[in-house]
């Protein structure tokens, strides 16, 4: 069995509440962090743990920390980015769920170490009754005495407020977060300025994923060192993984980092195999943006060493014969998966997601899911996939967030490694869908 | 800070961005721009037709930035080097950009008033492909009515910015915006509200295509068939400085005076622009300086006339016969 450092105590009944998070060791980091911690040290462990952004781009949390501008006079602000909306990523559901009070005692930690008066928990619209949730457990938290004033005794005073957002995947990019949370339209900001010097409402703002500020919390406890003796290399601690698919047991699991991708999918600990006694022949290891991986580049790297799951591991070959990590929603499809139809699922959303400022992302979008729609329609030519391909191309890296990326990613995975799906629908002018339901109705006529 | 373009060392002071530096420098290493606009704050960074390639960050940090950037949002660093018409890379994605901005646009330039002077149709010519690989109907929005100066036709928008920035920076109270999102985006005003505001008529002018186009000279004649006239007014509200576009006596159209990067000197009034359509009204200055190789010198002779001049005058300095003595 891993350690589990962020939902061990999810069976508890009635952890959610403050009473019972409180006695299973609940708000012991704040009590430690405020009494014997001077905020920059707090930053220091963060840094030596080696924890990387849960969120999808993995850059050190500690560094990102250390990067905040700190003004006189000038309030600095920290934000948690609860609008998990990549799809194949529901684990900061989860944990808000299950254990609201551990993002919210995260919370007070890393806003003392930031010097913050003031945070946001900026949840997805989708998740209404999370933010219900978060928001009971807030009001627990005020009434005792965890938010407010002067803190456990101490000069440091903090309030923290959920805001929900209107449901759209681009506010989950940082800069359109802050923008929507300011109450204006979520568009993605030009960086830099970054968040780091001119954030929410132009001061110093840290924005950070649920999972990252809820590991604060064990690092705090533990010490920092320790927490990076878990894990391979520069991938430290846990990660909480959202596994779906064509597995035995989809859900929220919570793994040490550096265990194999095999023993991920095959092992009774973890997702238990491929469902009907299946041969497994995808994976999208990191959410829906990241490169699709054919099952013989997801179980070894292309030098034949078994694949694990860390940053530099699932990121080993580059996109050539690699993926990522990404915000860990794990996506295992089965012989029966149709590449191109899963690939039109992705190029939909992206489309339909697309928040239409820059130009490559706005007409780019749609323009592959039109062709993706030809493939379903069996109309398309062999062309068309090198026209896929030349748009992808002219996408990623042109646009002003990574969206353009996020939906230019997949399509170049897809033809790279599965060329051969594409070209045969275009030889024989008929799209066989080969999964055993079409729920989704996706082939229109 | 020591700046280098397409090997053309420049000296700039801090803050300037990639694009100032390259005018700078001039027209022909200066990048396109479609939703920049030099007078109007925040603008820039949307159209994506200014990217190009630095392959020295600076002279601390020599290190190529990964990916290619917005060069009007993009700020100089000393010793940075920039490639931009000498990078293939820059091209080719530079025609995608066009090809995506093309991909939807109507192409109704023979009825455009803003044919001739579109930025758009001149980006086309010099970077795009010749044929679209789009095959799919373009989009297109429903009309609506924006008052009684202005004419929206949402079908050319390329979604730059520029008016909504106008609205915000010029104008006391913004009616229009962005509504809906990605290729569904239109610039609109709030239950097809009427735009009234003393200075809205300069969204024509920084509109680089003929999505916002003036409804008081539409149809009235090609712009290439106008003479422009610089002319002035005692105007309270405004500079009153402005270029008016004659056809014989008659005065079809009034704007601001551009400069040649397209961009107005001066925003004018509402007054100026649509209600003093008599040369009584004006003070007239002389014929605008228009560039030789635009499509609206065509029909206004002074720099032929130059031309002419200085032909004649090196030619007598060579003893050839004076061209009207011939016999």
């Amino acid at each position: 069995m891993g350690r589990k450092l962020l939902i061990h105590n999810d069976h508890v009944p009635n952890i959610h509440t403050l009473e019972v998070y409180r006695a299973h060791g609940g708000y012991a980091s704040v009590e430690k962090a405020l009494k014997t911690m001077q905020p920059d040290q707090i930053t220091d462990e963060v840094k030596t743990s080696g924890l990387r952004g849960r969120g999808g781009a993995g850059f050190p949390t500690g560094m990102k920390w250390s990067f905040l501008a700190k003004p006189e006079g000038v309030p600095r602000y920290l934000v948690c980015n609860a609008d998990e909306s990549e799809p194949g990523t529901f684990k900061d559901r989860y944990l808000m769920e299950k254990i609201p009070h551990a993002l919210i005692e995260g919370m007070i930690t890393s806003s003392y170490a930031l010097g913050a008066k003031t945070s946001y928990i900026y949840i997805r619209g989708e998740y209404f009754y999370v933010a219900r949730i978060v928001e009971a457990a807030i009001a627990e938290a005020y009434a005792a005495g965890w938010l407010g004033k002067n803190i456990l005794g101490t000069d440091f005073s903090h309030d923290c407020y959920v805001q929900v957002g209107g449901g759209a995947y681009i506010c989950g990019e940082e800069t359109a977060l802050l923008e929507s949370l300011e109450g204006k339209r979520g568009n993605p900001r030009i960086k830099p300025p970054f968040p780091a010097v001119a954030g929410l409402w132009g001061c110093p703002t840290v924005v950070n994923n649920v999972e990252t500020i809820a590991a604060v919390v064990p690092i705090v406890n533990m010490g920092g060192e320790e927490y990076a003796k878990i894990g391979v290399g520069k991938s430290t601690g846990t990660k909480l993984i959202s596994a779906s698919g064509h597995i035995n047991k989809p859900g929220v699991y919570e793994i040490e980092l550096g265990i194999t991708v095999e023993d991920f999918i095959y092992s009774d600990e973890y997702c238990g195999g491929i469902r009907n006694g299946k041969k497994l022949k995808a994976v999208v290891a990191g959410g829906s943006s990241v490169p699709i991986l054919p099952t013989e580049l997801i179980l070894k790297t292309a030098k034949g060493e078994p694949r694990l799951m860390t940053y530099e591991s699932l990121a080993d070959g580059g996109f050539q014969t690699g993926t990522m990590l990404g915000s860990g929603g794990f996506i295992a499809m089965d012989e029966d998966t149709s590449i191109v139809k899963n690939l039109f699922t992705f190029a939909r959303f992206y489309h339909h997601e697309s928040c239409g400022q820059c130009s490559p992302c706005r007409e780019g979008t749609g323009w592959m899911e039109k062709i993706l729609q030809k493939f379903l329609n069996g109309t398309a030519n062999e062309s068309d996939v090198e026209l896929l391909w030349d748009i992808q191309s002219k996408i990623e890296g042109k646009t002003i967030c990574p969206l353009g990326e996020a939906a230019a990613w997949p399509v170049a995975a897809a033809i790279r490694h599965f060329k051969h799906e594409f070209l045969e629908i275009a030889k024989n002018k008929k799209f066989v869908d080969i999964s055993h339901y079409d729920r989704l109705n996706l082939v229109r006529a | 800070m020591k700046v280098t373009i397409d090997g053309i060392e420049i000296d700039v002071p801090k803050g300037t961005t990639i694009l100032e530096a390259a005018r700078m420098i001039g027209p022909e290493v200066a990048p396109p721009t479609m939703c920049y606009y030099s007078s109007l704050k925040t603008s820039g960074g949307y159209c994506r037709t200014c990217i190009v390639k630095v392959t020295q960050g600076s002279a601390a940090n020599p290190t190529p930035m990964p990916k290619p950037v917005a060069s009007c949002r993009t700020e100089v660093m000393d010793g940075m080097v920039v490639e931009n018409t000498i990078n293939k890379d820059v091209l080719e994605a530079r025609k995608g950009v066009v090809e995506f901005l093309l991909m939807n646009h109507p192409l109704d330039c023979p009825v455009c008033d803003q044919a001739g002077e579109c930025s758009l149709q001149d980006l086309g010519y010099e970077h795009g492909a010749a044929k679209t690989r789009y095959e799919f109907p373009r989009r297109e929005f429903e009309r609506i009515d924006i008052g009684k100066y202005v004419q929206l036709h949402m079908n050319r928008c390329i979604m730059c910015f520029r008016c909504v920035k106008v609205a915000e920076q010029l104008t006391d109270n913004r009616v229009h915006g962005v509504m809906h999102r990605g290729d569904a985006a239109e610039i609109s005003t709030y239950i097809e509200n009427v735009i009234e505001n003393e200075f809205s008529g300069n969204v024509i002018d920084v509109c680089p295509v003929g999505a916002l186009t003036d409804k008081t000279f539409r149809f009235k004649s090609r712009v290439w068939f106008t003479k422009p006239v610089d002319a002035t007014c005692d105007c309270k509200k405004c500079s009153g400085k402005v270029r008016l576009w004659m056809k014989g006596p008659d005065v079809l159209r009034v704007t601001s005076r551009k400069n040649i990067w397209g961009e107005a000197e001066e925003f004018i009034c509402n007054t100026c622009r649509f209600e003093r359509k008599n040369v009584s009204d004006w003070k007239v200055e002389g014929p605008s300086q228009i560039h030789r190789s635009s499509v609206i010198s065509q029909n206004h002779y002074n720099h032929l006339n130059e031309l002419k001049v200085q032909i004649m005058k090196q030619q007598k300095a060579l003893g050839f016969m004076d061209i009207n003595k011939r016999p």
